[in-house]
């Protein structure tokens, strides 16, 4: 297993969020994480990430603890080593180009920067004529692809997007998720994808909902 | 971090480039402020080293040590001949130099003196010789670069210690001739004329028990050649030179009705004496050299051979104490010591130089705090990014140094650019005021202390940034993102 949750429960305030939740991957497994606003999807994300501490189980991935209710969790460590992240509002930093804030990403996660791992995959997803622009000149569509080139060029074996399509018209989220699923196969990652976008359903492999604080399989 | 902390700086050009400046205009003060003191109190000491005291006329010790040191003011007044044996047989002191001032050869100082004040200075002849017999002079490397005299050429000095243009008021009858030129130091003597004591009594008429052997010869070829000096007179001024060549006597000299009996005669300028013979004319050329030059012009002079003063250099630490005691006390001399009075006058130009000082300090302070808003609004806008860094792996240590590294680089750019500026300023003020270079002052000598102020500005930098870097030190990178 390459992702192991178990038993995730979290409250905000008293109030439950998630309960008891419970789900496993296998490597280069994808799975779509489907819930209406608000069910707690993001929440979810970010204990699997190790950015929120769980009230209640654990998280594991590639066999070590990201996320657990005490502190013996090495979140930090493991989301570095394994992770990619694609934020919902992307995050790329303004200030850097593509390039750089891909290279950037690498020297942190990575630790060396990977030039032609760079090239190749702003080229397979189509954006190397835009590898010196920087964010705030790209067009929506190029701006999700950068992101998500920004968490393939890591080589996470656990690639993660919380509402990678949320700002994108109907075409367009077609294409990104297609573009998704394959660039975590190629990439042989375990792909989770969270969202409120049933249409997504038919890209993926498996379908978990989030309702009411409780998973169902589905 | 550094790349991205220069990718955050050149994101916002304009408030970098605003906050440098600020920085850089500071700094730039401050050099000038420390280039200043530090040439000026170097060179003090460089033109004042050996010389324990100086001996000179009453008045102010200030103008003493100016006049006969740094040759830069007025002569207090002059003082007996007598005065040099005097303390050349004291048991404790080692050296006297004697000095005697009043006239100048194209705004250079003629000084009358003897080869201990080459010694003092640390002086040596690049090219000829020193002088030996009167009406020999050897000049300091900046005159002789400046005329552009050459071994052998003769010139005239001029009444007083500066470059007067309406002064045509040469001495005439008594040409200097140039033996030795001597090299560079950087101190004062590059740019004095050195002669014996003994030539400039001459000059001026003074008997004086020495036996000269050129001074007839001049008188008579000054006649010869009367005609054609006149004729010459306006375009030539005093300090042009006379023929070069080691062989060829002076050409055009102008008459100089010269009696040395006739006290009058030496403070009556030559072409006075030609146009206007009048009682009147003369009168009123004493008094007016009177307050230009007191030197050797003074009245007293009259024809006893006087001196300017003396530098005093002590065989013992016993001459400290009995010496200037004795001197301000049984003499009609005063005494002066330079390194006193260098400490004061270095005291007085700082005193002056604090309000600068402490403006440019504020402005420093002020791109601090430029430096310090600029940053608190970056930690602001640039949480989300900062947190993003957290979660691909950067630690606390790494955001928090991004924002550090942003205010010093910011604080080094200014240091950088205010140092530039501050020595290419000394560079084109010294090109466009030569008077600059002769004082000593050079562009590109760094101070120690620059490295201070620098160090300074830098952890103004770092300072104005702690604050806006311990905030992104304490972001919650969770939080932080969960919030659109
Ligand atoms: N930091 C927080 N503090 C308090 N309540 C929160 C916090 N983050 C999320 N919530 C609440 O938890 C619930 C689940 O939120 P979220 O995980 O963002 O859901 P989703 O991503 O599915 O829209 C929402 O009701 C939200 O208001
Ligand atoms: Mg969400």
């Amino acid at each position: 297993m390459l992702l192991t949750v178990r038993e995730v429960g979290k409250a905000y305030d008293g109030r439950s969020v998630l309960s008891d939740i419970s789900f496993s991957l296998n490597a280069g497994e994808n799975a779509l994480l489907l819930g209406p606003s608000g069910s707690g999807k993001s929440t979810l994300l970010n204990i699997v990430c190790g950015l929120q501490k769980p009230d209640a189980g654990s998280v594991e991935v590639d066999g070590e603890l990201v996320a657990a209710a005490d502190r013996s969790a090495n979140s930090d460590l493991v989301r570095k080593r394994a992770m990619g992240i694609i934020f919902q509002t992307l995050r790329l930093v303004s200030a850097l180009s593509v390039r750089a804030n891909l290279a950037l990403a690498q020297r942190l996660q990575a630790g060396s920067v990977d030039h032609e791992m760079i090239d190749d995959v702003i080229e397979r997803l189509g954006i190397a004529h835009r590898a010196s622009a920087r964010p705030f000149e790209l067009s929506q569509g190029e701006a999700q692809r950068a992101a998500i080139a920004r968490a393939l060029v890591v080589r996470p074996k656990l690639l993660i997007a919380d509402e990678p399509t949320s700002a994108l018209d109907r075409t367009n989220t077609e294409t990104v998720a297609k573009m998704l699923f394959e660039a975590a196969q190629e990439a042989g990652a375990t792909l989770l994808v969270a969202t409120h976008d049933d249409r997504l359903r038919p890209f993926f492999e498996r379908t978990f909902s989030l309702e009411n604080g409780r998973l169902q399989p589905c | 971090m550094l790349r991205l902390a220069l990718a955050y700086l050149r994101d916002r050009p304009l408030t970098t480039a605003l906050n440098v400046l600020l920085l850089a205009i500071s700094v730039a003060m401050l050099v000038l402020l420390l280039q200043f003191g530090s040439q000026a109190s170097e060179r003090f000491e460089r033109d004042a080293e050996g010389i324990d005291l100086v001996v000179g006329a009453k008045g102010s010790p200030l103008q003493l040590i100016l006049s006969s040191v740094f040759h830069i003011d007025q002569p207090t007044g002059n003082i007996p001949n007598s005065s040099l044996e005097l303390l050349r047989n004291d048991p404790a002191v080692a050296r006297v130099t004697p000095l005697a001032l009043g006239d100048n050869f194209d705004g250079y100082r003629i000084v009358g003196t003897d080869q201990t004040f080459l010694v003092l200075h640390g002086a040596r002849l690049a090219e000829g010789e020193s002088f030996e017999h009167p009406m020999e002079a050897v000049m300091g490397a900046k005159v002789a670069e400046a005329t552009g005299a050459t071994l052998g050429q003769q010139f005239i000095g001029s009444h007083g210690l500066e470059d007067d243009e309406d002064n045509d008021s040469g001495h005439d009858h008594s040409p200097f001739r140039v033996t030795g030129i001597l090299a560079p130091t950087g101190g004062v003597i590059d740019r004095l004329i050195l002669t014996s004591v003994e030539s400039v009594w001459e000059v001026h008429g003074i008997e004086h028990d020495h036996d000269h052997d050129g001074e007839e010869g001049h008188e008579h070829e000054g006649d010869e050649h009367a005609d054609e000096a006149e004729h010459h007179e306006h375009e030539e001024h005093d300090h042009a030179f006379l023929v070069p060549g080691p062989a060829a006597g002076p050409v055009h000299l102008r008459q100089a009705v010269f009696d040395p009996s006739d006290t009058e005669a030496l403070f009556r300028p030559a072409h006075h004496t030609e146009e206007h013979s009048e009682e009147t004319a003369a009168t009123q050329a004493v008094s007016g050299y009177e307050d230009r030059a007191p030197a050797l012009q003074d009245r007293r002079a009259e024809l006893e051979p006087e001196l300017t003063a003396l530098l005093v250099t002590y065989r013992n630490a016993s001459g400290a104490i009995r010496i200037p005691a004795m001197i301000n006390r049984q003499t009609e001399m005063q005494s002066a010591v330079p390194a006193v009075e260098t400490a004061r006058l270095l005291e007085l130009l700082g005193a002056s130089l604090d309000g600068i000082r402490i403006f440019a300090w504020l402005l420093a302070l002020t791109g601090g705090l430029a430096i310090f808003v600029a940053l608190i609004n970056m930690a602001r806008n640039r949480e989300g990014d900062l947190a993003l860094l957290r979660v691909m792996g950067a630690s606390r240590v790494q955001v928090f140094a991004t924002v550090i590294l942003e205010g010093v680089v910011t604080a080094a750019l200014g240091a950088a650019v205010g140092w530039l500026a501050a020595h290419g300023l000394i560079t084109i003020a010294r090109r466009s005021f030569p008077t600059l270079g002769d004082l000593g002052l050079t562009p590109w000598q760094p101070v120690a202390a620059e490295a201070g102020l620098i160090a300074a500005v830098l952890a103004i930098g770092a300072l104005a940034a702690l604050v806006p870097a311990l905030k992104v030190y304490r972001i919650d990178p969770a939080r932080t993102l969960a919030r659109a």
